[in-house]
């Protein structure tokens, strides 16, 4: 112990509130009941079919992600400011989006540098004019939280465009109740199986003015192939809607169909889980065979829905992210309830020179990069490393920005030796539909290497289910 | 002047397609230097889709064709009255941010011969709209004008090292003059009048217009040595050829395409 992460359970040899029960769970479970359990839920996850490619890495594209069975505890109080925090940050990036894509005031205004805006390939020109039912562009935004004490979180990154995921943390949960259904008797945890509904309920209710009764919604996939498929057919049964992919839509007379056994059936939202690049190749990439040629047109003559709105990518940029306590102020007129975490952008010449005289102790990632690719985490790498880093900045300033080494802290799990710290992060995942809802949970994820920071599941991080006590 | 314009496109395949979309910008721009007397845009045994204006102040419209057909007969005719702006875009109105063109396309990514010829205008004036002319003029030069020399994928980079090129070339060559410039650019699509003066000219037209902080957007005609005039209609605006084209489309099925374009441009009755 005495270590300087913050555990989440452990204060000195104390455990915290929130964790007591758990404590006797342990004690009570020995390694040869653990290790069955281990492999018990490792069956579970293979018979659903939850696995989870990683990119670039080659090896089994239906690799299972590790699951980790210790789960971690919020309490009431502590998820309500989070909760409160989240709403309110989801609620001013869609406000950003639909002034960027306006008249652009904040820029006007000065508070945010217009060229990080105008000038990001992010920024969709066909987007501009166009506000989308509800004046919602986002319509789930998974935004990642790191903790560093009791009372200190962080916002790491926003994810606006398709944040994925959701079905780890519905997953692990169903495993869990599966497995310790005697956990869930003595401790009062908030249900988070609620999810799917809201999800298809928010969908619903962004379907476009001219939509007649309920709508139809699907959910857009660029196929099985895609790492996420698991997840798009998971959520496409659990709403009970179509999940389809590009050429089973079609546009005809200002409208989007679906091919169905019964001849064309109206579609009034997609849910897409393509980028925005394949769409429409009539208005993105004209080589792409993911999309539905002619659906822009449609969409931007109020035809059908699309969620995320094309272009909502704009303020997920992690050079953007930097001003998100700044549209918090300027669109809700509110302070943030959420920090961000200090970022030094090496577009600006000062924030550079400070990056690079502390290399090896700070964090850098580039811009437009996600899943934990192309970044550099100086602590943790070689001075030759850091050199090669270096260079690659000095080629390319605008393209990094540079974080402190966080001190994220730690929840037990259960590793090889047994029970060990291993450092987490939070996705929740906040839907903004007509009303903006959050299930109280989301998924923790953990870095199942010790001492390790990186808890992408590309990069070998784990799942673990997340608990909010009911009061 | 009253210009007339019948404008036909037909795409023909050798074995019957299944469906075809297509994304129609073919609709005259609304601004000060030309009002529509009449324009029709249709498609022959077409169903006309979604049709709306977007943030750059281009009218859309939608097409689809229901297969099996051997080809796809997009038809434009129409009259518009035209005056002379100098090439001023005057009361046109758009929501995008000037600063949305400073964006580099591979067709309009400039090289050390681009910049160069940039700076040299930049060298000769300071004025920004002195400037955009000595920019104009500078790749007039630098591109003859002959078709044929290049195709529909050739970039401004290519063009300015082939020196020859079309309408579409010239203002690859100037946009991405521009840009190294910091000068807001764009390319814009629509018809010429060609007068009688025996000069060549393409009736389906392109050029480019540049920022002006002050005056806004001025359209620059570098195949022409000229700004447009009541000779040009305009169509729409992108950042580059492929962004702005007048017709995008696709056609489902296993034939192969070929294209047959038919432009008139006549000076109408007063």
């Amino acid at each position: 112990m005495g270590s300087a992460y913050f555990n989440e359970m452990f204060d000195g040899a104390t455990v915290r509130g929130p964790y007591a029960r758990l404590e006797d769970w342990t004690r009570a479970m020995p390694a040869e009941l653990r290790q069955m359990k281990q492999a018990e839920a490792e069956a579970l996850f293979r018979r659903i079919g939850i696995t989870f490619a990683v990119y670039g890495e080659g090896g089994d594209p239906d690799r299972l992600i590790p699951f980790d069975m210790f789960p971690r505890v919020f309490t009431q109080g502590e998820w309500r400011r989070l909760e409160r925090g989240i709403k309110q940050r989801a609620r001013a990036l869609n406000a950003f989006l639909v002034d960027v894509y306006g008249r652009g005031e904040i820029l006007r205004a000065g508070r945010i540098p217009a060229h990080l805006v105008y000038g990001n390939v992010a920024y969709e020109k066909a987007m501009v004019g166009f506000v989308p039912p509800k004046g919602v562009f986002s319509h789930i935004v998974g935004i990642d939280i790191v903790r560093t004490g009791p009372e200190e979180f962080f916002v790491l990154e926003d994810n606006c465009r398709t944040p994925s995921g959701v079905s780890y943390m519905l997953e692990t949960r169903e495993i869990m109740m599966r497995m310790f259904p005697a956990l869930f008797r003595e401790n009062r945890i908030e249900p988070v199986e609620a999810y799917s509904e809201l999800l298809r309920r928010t969908l619903a209710s962004v379907a476009p003015a001219r939509c007649e009764g309920e709508p139809t919604v699907v959910i857009l996939t660029p196929g099985h192939y895609n790492s996420a498929y698991y997840e798009h057919s998971f959520l496409a049964d659990l709403m009970g809607v179509e999940l389809v992919e590009g050429p089973d839509l079609f546009v005809e007379g200002g409208l989007c169909w679906m091919r169905t056994t019964e001849g064309p059936k109206r579609v009034d939202v997609i849910y897409r889980r393509i980028d925005d690049a394949f769409l429409d190749p009539l208005c993105f990439r004209p080589d792409s065979m993911l999309g539905v040629p002619g659906l822009m047109d449609v969409y931007r003559s109020g035809g059908v829905t699309i969620a995320s709105a094309p272009g909502a990518g704009v303020s997920d940029d992690k050079a953007v992210y930097t001003y998100v306590p700044e549209m918090v102020r300027f669109y809700l007129g509110e302070e943030p309830v959420l920090q961000n975490v200090p970022t030094w952008q090496c577009a600006k010449p000062e924030d550079l020179k400070h990056v690079l005289a502390h290399l090896s102790d700070l964090v850098v990632k580039e811009v437009h990069g996600s899943g934990g690719y192309g970044m550099l985490v100086g602590p943790k790498s070689t001075a030759a490393e850091v050199e090669a880093f270096r260079q690659k900045i000095l080629a390319d300033p605008e393209n990094y920005i540079a974080q402190p080494t966080l001190a994220l802290s730690t929840c037990p799990s259960f590793v090889a030796e047994g029970i060990a710290p291993r450092h987490v992060d939070l996705r929740p995942y906040c839907l903004v539909g007509e009303t903006i809802e959050l299930v109280p949970g989301g998924l923790t994820r953990v870095a199942l290497t010790e001492g390790s920071l990186v808890v992408n599941s590309s990069q070998g991080g784990g799942v673990k289910d997340t608990w909010v006590l009911a009061e | 002047m009253i210009l007339t314009v019948a404008h036909r496109t037909t795409y023909r395949y050798d074995s019957p397609i299944r469906v075809a979309v297509q994304s129609l910008r073919l609709t005259p721009s609304v601004f000060a230097g030309q009002s529509v007397i009449d324009w029709s845009v249709a498609v022959v045994d077409g169903q006309k889709g979604a049709g709306f204006r977007d943030g750059a102040g281009d009218w859309i419209e939608s097409w689809s064709v229901r297969g099996p057909a051997d080809r796809v007969t997009v038809s434009v005719t129409g009259t518009v009255e035209t005056s002379d702006l100098a090439g001023l875009l005057t009361g046109h109105r758009e929501a995008v941010n000037p600063a949305v063109y400073l964006r580099e396309t591979q067709a309009t990514r400039a090289d050390a011969a681009l910049t160069d010829l940039a700076e040299a205008a930049a060298t000769e004036a300071h004025e920004p709209l002195a400037r955009a002319h000595a920019l104009s003029r500078r790749v007039s030069e630098a591109i003859a004008y002959r078709p044929g020399a290049t195709e529909a994928h050739t970039t401004a980079v290519e063009a300015l090292a082939l020196g020859e090129g079309v309408c579409q070339d010239h203002a690859h060559a100037l946009i991405a003059a521009a840009r190294v410039l910091g000068m807001p650019a764009r390319y814009a699509s629509g018809y010429l009048f060609a007068a009688a003066d025996g000069a060549p000219h393409e009736a389906a037209h392109a050029w480019a217009e540049l920022w002006v902080g002050g005056l806004g957007w001025i359209g620059f005609d570098p195949a022409n040595r000229t700004c447009p005039d009541d000779r040009y209609i305009r169509l729409g605006s992108g950042l580059d050829a492929r962004d702005a084209a007048p017709i995008r489309g696709i056609a489902r099925g296993p034939g192969r395409e070929t294209l047959d374009v038919t432009v008139a441009v006549a000076q109408g009755q007063q």
